[in-house]
Formats: C-alpha cells, structure tokens, sequence
C-alpha cells in the first residue's frame, strides 16, 4: 500500500510541474507580446502594460517566468488580478462559497445517481430502467448552461420557489438550486456508471454464493452488490470534479453566485487575461490535488491494493 | 436404511429464455438421493449438470427459469418456494460449495467476515463472541492451522486449495442435510485435488451428509461417489450405482464416455502397432499396455535442451523487484518421430519452457539445439527459417485464433508470412489442410466465433501444419476441451503423427492424458525437472515421491475395469 | 430411479449421439457482423440515424431548409416579435430570423464537431497504439505528457487558450484548442484495450509463426483493440459540439458575428425573463443534435459489447 501511495505521488510530480508549465506557456511564450494578445479587443494603454510586463517578469527569460511563478505559488502568491487585488485574496473569499456549492452538488448527484443507477441496474430491463436510460441521455445531451437558464426560469423567475440570483453571502439554501443544475449533467453518468456496475457485479459468482449461504437479498444487494459496485464510481469522482469545475463556472455566473466559478467567468467575459490564467491555474493545483485524494481513497477501498500479496 | 429419499427430482425442466424463444437447459430429469449417500452428476459442457444442482435451491444464473418438474426435498416441494422459506433452506438445510474458488468470495470483505455472515445467517450463534468462536471452529476444520488471524485476512491472501476449504467449511457450517459440491475441485491443482475431496469425503461421512458432486470426470465420480448419474444435452442418458455404470455401461453415450476418460483409459493412442480406434463402441478400455514405439532410440534428435534456465524481474508493491526462477537447469531430448510430455502443475514452469523453445522468450543461461543446430546463435533470417520447422498449438481455443480473421486466412497466415506460394497454391493448401484435419471446406469462409472449441483447435492445428513443419510444440492444446472432444483431437493428433512423422512436445498437467499419447515423460516441478524417462516405466515404478504423489493423484487411475 | 441400486437406461432412438459436429448457419458471424445486425434491431439506430442525416443535410445545404438570409433581413422592428408567417420561429432582439439562424448555424457546431473529432482520433489512437503496443519507456513518456494534458479540462484549457489567441477566433482554432487536450481519453481507452489483446494467444501463436512486431500491430492488434474508440469517437463529437457552444456562451468562442448556436444562447440571456423561446429554440437544436449523436454512441457500444451478444 505504501509502496502504491509512493508511486502515486512520486507520478503526479512530473504532471504538476508539466501541467503548470503548460499553461503559463500557452499564454506567455506564444509569440507576439502576450499583454497586448491576453487584452484583445480591448487593448491597453501603455502605462499598464508596461507595469505588467515587469510584473510579470517578461523581461527575463521564459524559464525564469516560469520558475518565479512556480516558487511565487509556494509561497502563496498567485499573481494579482486586473483590478488589483492578490489573486490569493480573492479565492480566499470565494473558494468558501464554491466548496459549499460543490458539497451540494456531489451529495445530490451521489445519492440520487447512485440510488437510481442501483434500482435500476437491479430492475434490468424493466420500466424503471428503461425510463431512467432515457432520462440520463436527456440529460447528458442538453449543455449545462441550458439546464441552468431552463431551471431559472421555471422554477425562479415563472415558480418563483428560489430564487433568480444568489446573494453575496451565499445561504445554504439559496444554493440548492445551482447545486442541481451543477450536479445534473453528473447525476446521469453516475447512473449510468452505477447501473452497469450493479449489473456486472450482480452476474458475478460471488453474489450466488451470497446467496447460496442463506443470505437475504437485502443484505446481498447491500454488504456484496451495492460495496462492490461502488468502486468504479469512486475513480469517476476525480474525472467528475473535472466536470464540476467547468460547470462551476458556468452556474455561478448564471446564478451570479459569488464564488471562484463566478470571478473566473467574469474575467473571460471581461477578457481579463492574467487573472484568467491565475485562476485555471489554481483549479487545476486542485484538481491534481483531488485526483491524487481520489487514488488513495480508492486504494483504502480495494483491500488488495491495501494488503498487496 | 431409510427408504424415503432425502431429494426427490422429478422431470425437471430449466430453461433460458432468448431473443428467440427459449432454450432448453435441462429437459426431463428425474432423480432420488437417500440420507448420507453421495451421487455424481457426470457430463461434458452443456449437459445441464450444472444447471439441474443449481436449481435445486433455485440459484440458476441470469434469466434461467424452472419451466416444469418438482425438486421434494424432506418432502418439501421447493419449485415455488416463498423466497423467504427458500432463504431458511439454503445454508440451513441445503448447502453449496462452488467451483472456481476465487471469484466466488468477495474480494473487498475479510474471510472471517464471509463465514460469520453465513453463520449468523443460518441461526448457529447469534452474539458477537459465539458467532466468532463459530468463525474460528469451521476455519480450524477447515484444515487452515492459525484460523483466528486468517479471520481478518482477505481472499487473495489464501491460496487456491486454502480457500476453497473455506468454502466447504462454508457450505458445512449448518450441518446441512445436503451439500451440493458443483465440481469443487476442477480449479485446482492436481495434487491438491486429493487431499481437498479427501478433506470433504471425511467431513460429510462423520456427519451423515448427503452429498451431490458434480463433475465432468467420470473416474473421479465412480471413485467418491456410490451412485452416478450421465447427464446429456438435458437428458440422463444413464444411472446407477457407480461400478456398475463403469463395468458394465449400456447407452451408447456412456460408452464413449468410459472408452474415452483419459484416466480409465490407459493405452498408448496409434503407436506404430496398436492402432486401436479410441472410440469404438464396443470397446471398454482394458488394461493392456500398447506396443511400444520402438522406432524412437535409433532416430535422431530432434530436439536437445542443455541446462536451460530463465529468471523474471517480477516488480513488488514497493519500488524492489524480486527475481523469480521460472525454469531451473532443465535438460531433456526428443527423438524424431516421437513424442515427449512434459507434465507439471501451474508454476511448474513447463509453459515457460516451451516459450523458450519457441524463441517467445529468450534463455538467461542454457542452450537450446534442434537438430543440432543451437539455436542462440541464429541470426534472424535464420531464425525464420527454423520458425517453418517448428510450430505451436496453444491451449485456448478461445483465444488463439484472431477473432477478425476468417479461417481461410487463420490457416494460410504462416505461408504469406514466409512468402510461400502465390494465392491460387496457397487456396489450395489450405483446402488440403482442411481435409487433413477432418473439417468442412465450408467453413474457410468463416470465422472463430461460429465453432466450437474442438473445432477451433482443430484450425489451429492445421494452421501449425500449413508449413509442413517436422516438430509441433503443443502447449495444453487438449486441457480445455471435453472429454470426448479430447479423445477425437488425440486420435487426430496420433494420426498425423503417423503420416507426416511429426515429433510432438506435448506440455499438459494431465497425466492421464500423457500416458495416452507420450512415448517419454519429463516430471517438472518449481522449474526443474523432477523425473524423466518412458512413459511406461514412469507410470509402473515411478522413482521420486513427488511423481508418485501426482501418480496417486489422478481420480480413479486405480479402478479397476473389466472383470 | 425408484430404487437406489437400480441401472437406468435411457431409451437409445431418442438421443443421437453427435460428437463436435460442424453447425454453420446461411450468414457468417464475427464482431463486425454481428454488431451490424444487432444495430438494425433496434429501434434507436433509426431514430438517431435519421436525425444524423438530417443535421448533416441541413448543414450542408442550409439552403433548401430556409429561402431567409439569416443576417440579411435584421430588422429592428421586429425585435423579440413572435411567430409569424414565413419565419416560423420568431425573431431575436436584433430583429433576425431565429429558425433560419439556426439552420445556417449548424454548420458551424457540426464542423467544429467533426474537426475535433478526426483530430482526437487521430492524435488519440496514435499516441494510444504506439503507447500500449511498445511499452516499456515510450510508454511512461506518452502516458505522463498524456496525464498532463489530461489533467487540465478541457473546456478550461481552450478558455485559456482562446483568451491568448482572441485575435484568431475561427473554427479552426477554436476546434485545435478543444482538440488539442481532448486526446488523451482516447489514448487512454485504445491504449487499455491494446494493453488487454497484446496478451492474447493468437497474438503469441502469430509471433511464434514469425509475424513481424509492425503486422501484428497492424493486422491483428488495432483491428482487435478498435471497438470501443468508436464508441467514444460518437460521443466526443457529441462533446464537442457542447463545448464549443460553451466556449461562445463565455464569450470566448467563435467571434458573435459568427453564426452558432452557442452565441445564439449567449446573446438571448438577457431576455430570459421576457422572451424565454429566444433562448429555447437554439437550445433545442443543439440538444437534439447531441441526442442524436449520443444516442448512436449508445447503439454503438451496445453492439459491439462482447457480454451482451448471444452466445452460440
């Protein structure tokens, strides 16, 4: 187990230093004066552009940059946004904000996936499983940001049962609503992925064994089908905070929730390009961040990796 | 004697419905087991062996049903059973032992957690410490010595024959009335096959159970069980008590059956003399020994093997890698026209052995010489050449013939490959090949899927033929085929031996098979070779012990047959 | 048997005891076969065939669907009116034809679609093949530069990307910036699949007939390995056809002057409150046409399942 937690590590260094390296690379080293590309159509004049080059140590070589930032990030420091502020700043008021909108996300999209994918994947073939298939492609086919206006409009602007945008404290309960929509497009892949799981673990042999000790189907569907099923959909978690990312971003700027999603969208909008580049830089950091959680926890689940041989 | 029995199937019918309609597993079984009798159902794939124990407490796989027939057991009728009653009788009353001991416990739950579930399930202790003491009683007479730390270990931790004792302590936990054992030791090794149906014979006659045991080996039937029943396409052909079917087998399907058990029948197939016909129907295996080939001491050799050893780097958990000898100074002959078995159990490193001989692997030390020529010193040109000479068949005929390939070009591969031939000869090769394995020319247009596992085989070793080699190395090419499909590829594989003066290594774990087809035996164990010599010196008065013990080993060798 | 020591015969004219016989049915069966014929059973081959079809149809000749010019007849005075004759769906804020805005729009989502795509695939069953059937060194380097890329998603790389390069906002940049972090699931999968048939005997008995390492890859190997990279092939043309609509709806797709249904949501949020079906229908063409695709990935991976095809 130490040995698999070792090489997990020791493998996601390379990735760190290769994923951060390539993003600062696609926005400083691309030709042409990256200040003047990252502000677009809105140009710039050149007093600010002059103070962000040298902020930005544009003026050393490109490994330099790179090596400043990376020790920068170290530290603490990422960078500072258009309108001034650290960038570690703002993500220290907003990242509360997201984390409470995720956690809604994933215990929607766990509970109502992974019941679903397990009544359906146990009811093979029947009603339920026909209709909840259907419904999952539904659901994968419409993009999330129609998925955010439908449900804003139906059930804030027409129902009137939350509300249209989130307020700048962001309650609980005003952040039910993004958090579904965050969760739906993942809510179908987890049925999806649950419900396969369920029926392959069903059909194995040691499930008939279950049963042939005298076992009660309850307890077989809970101890033997639903335990082991859940392992895959444990690995899909890391590949799923990927997704919730984006969808982040979408939703809270739909939703206009002031969370590290909304700051992000407004920066694109706005054509902020440094602070664009500070903040997907850091979603990623958390990203590997959650990816490596992900394997350790799936290590702990499987007792074969844990014990090895 | 009790005389009302214990199970009572009457016309039995399984089915599994399909796209098409439905098919018929089993069709119409019929039978009794009295108290503290063991019976065996025999049969090949397809039989419905299987299928008819498994539903007797109604476990049948996927959409399988019970379409008609009663199952009375103490007479309870259990078709039809309310499942919560069903519940009380499986474990309780009914206990299951299965197959393949891996797959069948939960690889993510702690053994101790697996029995004590079953035997809180089944009412034989109910507080936490009794239900533990339980645990560790049925562990301890499971053979596994140290019971009460193995409780927290995981399957994967145990060995093969380990965990299978498991599940027999399992299955026996709630002194059940009836065990069904669904061929329990097939999984396992040879030599660990004795001692796990001794272990089960000695539990279940101490304790008066009656025992179901299906298997598809009918010497290992008729030597633990009293009474047999032949099972065929759904149908029982045959039954009764177990000598008798043996000594005295009257339908047609039960003779090929006997004739053809490897371990009953004991002759050596098509040498030059005694060309027997293996599955004649008249014929009852008899003890004679066949003619020896005396042809092999004055041939040449054809292949010679010097000190061969070969090493893994096998990669640990952590960052070591450990050095794992597959194959251990083994040096051994084979004369031309002859045929040599090398005969291990898994980890014996024979298959390691015949890709080393077949260049899939290189030697870390040793020589390899066919006809004389050593084969580490070939240059690549050279090497291809020899690959025309020496050709193999592999175990799976499920996994040796490329899916997307149709047959025709399955077979003709190695003359493009050698770029022999233009395509019109090479059609025409491959019609002759066809015919020299006893396939349809249909079939050329085909592909694997479409045939069967003998089928298949029999592809494959015209594809090894294709060249016109003078050595066939065949890896297990009969282990995973049914008794009767066995004896016909053997007999097809004498025959072409005959013809074409082939010289055959023929690797299996079965040394029943060996003593139909070898001339020589090589004995392996942990890579290295334990005994050698004639087959019928090895088979009369082995040397070692650990020939003796895989001798013992085989189920029923010492039944005697005939009068 | 009524009585434990009676012999049982059955009776011998009713069972014909065969031994291996040859059974071939009229039509030949392997993976491909079988797929196709297990396809046309189902009605969702249909249904999302047609509907491939006609999107295809409809973004290559926009044309025959509406006579409107979509950019040509804006008039504001027919801002965010409703339906009316001749323009079936209504009218955007800027006063323009939102059916035949749609039309002429999808051909800029499926070409995106299609160039990602073939970009994936190509990228993706390279870096997969070379990197599951040479292993060892090759493939730590491509599975690293393969995690790497893998580890920013995609939607936010391109983001990235298009902010840098926002003075070449086309479809073909947009598509290579989607494209360029997309590979690496497909690497993934055919490099798994490789992984799984390297080992197979036909492949060890084609290396034992002397089969060069570069045949065997290309003729036993890729064939073998190929099934489930065009499952995700139909899917990923599905993904990107939303991402692209995402990219526009953050304003960092293609230019708004450009016709797509991505920057047709964008542009109609504002009047969510009012005229809600501004919105809608450039929506619903986008999620039928995803649909569509995914609903014949469905089929697709369906028929090809090994598990699930009838066993002989």
């Amino acid at each position: 187990m130490s040995g698999y937690i070792l090489r997990r590590i020791l493998q996601a260094i390379p990735v760190f230093f290769g994923t951060t390296l390539l993003i600062y690379f696609m926005v400083f080293a691309m030709p042409g004066d990256p200040i003047v590309a990252l502000f677009g159509d809105k140009g710039v004049n050149p007093a600010t552009a002059a103070i962000l080059r040298h902020q930005y140590h544009l003026d050393q070589p490109f490994i330099m940059q790179y090596l400043i930032y990376i020790g920068g990030i170290f530290h603490g420091d990422f960078g500072t946004s258009f309108s001034g502020q650290p960038v570690g700043n703002i993500l220290a008021q907003t990242f509360p904000v997201t984390i409470r909108l995720s956690m809604i996300a994933v215990v929607v999209e766990m509970v109502v996936g992974i019941g679903v994918g397990l009544v359906a994947g146990l009811r093979k073939g029947k009603w339920f499983d026909a209709t909840s298939l259907a419904g999952s492609l539904l659901l994968i086919s419409v993009p999330i940001f129609v998925i955010g206006f439908v449900l804003q409009y139906i059930f804030a602007i027409k129902l009137g049962w939350a509300k249209a945008t989130v307020s700048g404290d962001a309650p609980l309960n005003e952040l039910i609503l993004p958090g579904i929509v965050l969760a739906s497009i993942s809510i179908a892949y987890i049925v999806r992925l649950t419900r396969a799981s369920v029926i392959e673990t069903a059909g194995q042999d040691f499930v008939r064994t279950a049963y042939s000790k005298g076992l009660s189907r309850s307890r077989v569907v809970r101890v033997h089908i639903l335990r082991n099923s859940l392992i895959p959909v444990v690995t899909y978690l890391s590949i799923d905070f990927g997704v919730l990312l984006v969808g982040a971003t979408v939703t809270e700027g739909i939703f206009n929730v002031p969370g590290v999603g909304r700051t992000l969208y407004q920066a694109i909008i706005r054509g902020e390009g440094p602070t664009v580049v500070s903040f997907v830089t850091v979603m990623v950091l958390i990203y590997l961040a959650v990816n490596l959680l992900t394997d350790l926890l799936y290590a702990a689940l499987d007792p074969r990796i844990r014990y090895g041989k | 004697m009790n005389d009302i029995p214990l199970l009572s199937i009457r016309d039995l019918e399984i089915e599994f419905p399909n796209q098409n309609g439905a098919v018929k597993a089993v069709a119409g079984v019929s039978f009794d087991l009295y108290e503290g009798q063991t019976l065996a159902i025999v049969g090949e794939s397809g039989s419905g062996k299987s299928t008819t124990a498994h539903a007797i407490i109604n476990l049948l796989p996927g959409n399988g049903r019970i379409a008609g027939g009663s199952v009375t057991f103490s007479g309870r009728e259990l078709v039809g059973l309310d499942p919560r009653e069903l519940e009380k009788v499986r474990g309780q009353e009914i206990g299951f032992v299965p197959q393949d001991p891996m797959s069948n416990l939960n690889p993510v739950w702690s053994v101790g957690f697996q029995v004590e579930e079953a035997i809180r399930a089944n009412g034989i202790a109910t507080d936490k410490k009794a239900v533990r003491a339980a645990a560790i009683d049925v562990l301890q007479k499971a053979g596994l010595s140290d019971a009460e730390r193995r409780l927290k270990q995981f399957p994967h931790q145990f060995s093969g024959g380990m965990r299978q004792r498991v599940l027999i302590g399992i299955g026996l936990a709630a002194q059940p009335k009836l065990l069904i054992a669904d061929e329990p030791t097939s999984a396992l090794d040879v030599t660990v096959q004795r001692g796990i149906l001794d272990h089960l014979e000695g539990l279940t006659k101490d304790s008066g159970t009656s025992v179901i045991l299906i298997t598809h080996d009918l010497g290992l039937a008729v030597e633990r069980a009293e009474s047999v029943v032949v099972m065929y396409r759904g149908k029982i052909v045959e039954s009764g008590p177990s000598l008798e079917i043996l000594q005295n087998p009257q339908h047609p399907y039960t003779k090929r059956l006997v004739a053809a058990a490897p371990s009953l029948a004991s002759r050596r197939l098509g040498a030059s003399g005694s060309t027997a016909k293996l599955v004649d129907t008249d014929l009852v295996a008899s003890g004679q020994p066949a003619a020896e080939a005396g042809a092999e001491s004055s041939s040449p050799v054809a292949i010679s093997v010097q000190n061969l050893s070969k090493t893994f780097s096998i990669r640990g958990s952590g960052f070591k890698s450990t050095q794992f000898t597959a194959v251990n100074d083994v040096s051994f002959e084979i004369h031309r026209g002859s045929t040599t078995a090398l005969v291990g159990e898994s980890g014996s490193g024979k298959s390691t052995v015949a890709k080393l001989l077949m260049g899939l692997e290189s030697p870390s030390a040793g020589q390899i010489n066919i006809d004389g020529r050593d084969v580490g010193k070939l240059n690549k040109h050279q090497m291809l050449a020899l690959r025309r000479r020496m050709q193999p068949v592999f175990q799976d005929p499920y996994g040796s013939l490329d899916p997307l390939y149709n047959i025709a070009n399955t077979i003709a591969e190695p003359m493009v490959t050698h770029k022999v031939g233009d395509r019109s000869t090479r059609a025409e090769r491959v019609r002759e090949l066809l015919d020299q394995v006893s396939l349809p020319q249909s079939i050329a247009s085909r592909y694997p899927s479409e045939l069967s596992g003998g089928q298949r085989q029999r592809v494959a070793i015209a594809r090894a033929l294709a060249l016109k080699p003078d050595i066939l190395i065949l890896d297990e090419a009969v282990s995973a085929l049914d008794v009767l499909v066995q004896a016909q590829i053997l007999e097809l594989l004498a025959q072409l031996q005959d013809e074409l003066e082939l010289t055959y290594l023929f690797i299996t774990h079965d040394l029943a098979v060996v003593r139909m087809i070898a001339d020589n035996v090589c004995v392996m164990s942990k890579g290295q070779i334990v005994e050698a010599g004639r087959t019928s010196d090895i088979f009369d008065n082995p040397r070692e012990e650990y020939t003796r013990n895989l001798l013992e080993a085989i189920p029923g060798a010492n039944i005697k047959l005939g009068v | 048997m009524a009585n434990r020591n009676e012999h049982f015969v059955a009776d011998f004219s009713e069972s014909v005891v065969e031994i291996d016989a040859v059974r071939i049915d009229d039509r030949p069966s392997n993976l491909w076969y079988d797929a196709w014929r297990d396809a046309r059973k189902r009605p969702m081959f249909y249904i999302s065939g047609v509907l491939i079809v006609l999107v295809a149809l409809v973004a290559l000749f926009p044309g025959l669907f509406t006579q409107v010019a979509p950019n040509n007849n804006c008039q504001l005075a027919n801002s965010s009116a409703g339906p009316v004759l001749g323009h079936p769906l209504g009218f955007t804020r800027q006063g323009c034809d939102i059916y035949s805005r749609i039309i002429y729009g999808t051909s800029t989502s499926l070409s995106v679609g299609l160039i990602v795509t073939v970009m994936t695939t190509l990228m993706g069953v390279l870096a997969g093949a070379v990197a599951g059937f040479y292993g060892k060194w090759v493939d730590a380097v491509i599975s690293r530069i393969g995690d790497i890329f893998f580890s920013i998603p995609y939607i936010l790389a391109a983001v990235v990307i298009m902010s840098v390069f926002s003075q070449y906002r086309n479809v073909w940049v947009i598509s290579a910036a989607i494209g360029i972090f997309a590979w690496p699931s497909t690497a993934r999968v055919l490099r798994a699949e490789i992984l799984r048939v390297k080992n197979s005997d036909f492949v060890m008995a084609s290396t034992a007939i002397g089969v060069s390492r570069f045949t065997i890859l290309m003729r036993h190997v890729l064939p073998n390995s190929v099934a489930p990279v065009i499952v995700i092939t139909t899917i990923s043309l599905a993904a990107a056809i939303v991402a692209e609509a995402t990219l526009s709806f953050l304003g960092v797709g293609l230019p708004s002057t450009t016709m797509s249904w991505g920057n047709d949501i964008s542009q109609a949020q504002v009047d969510l409150r009012t005229s809600p079906m501004i919105l809608v229908w450039p929506s619903l063409a986008l999620s039928i046409t995803v649909l569509a695709f995914i609903m014949m990935g469905e089929v697709v991976r369906d028929a090809l399942d090994p598990k699930a095809r009838s066993s002989r």
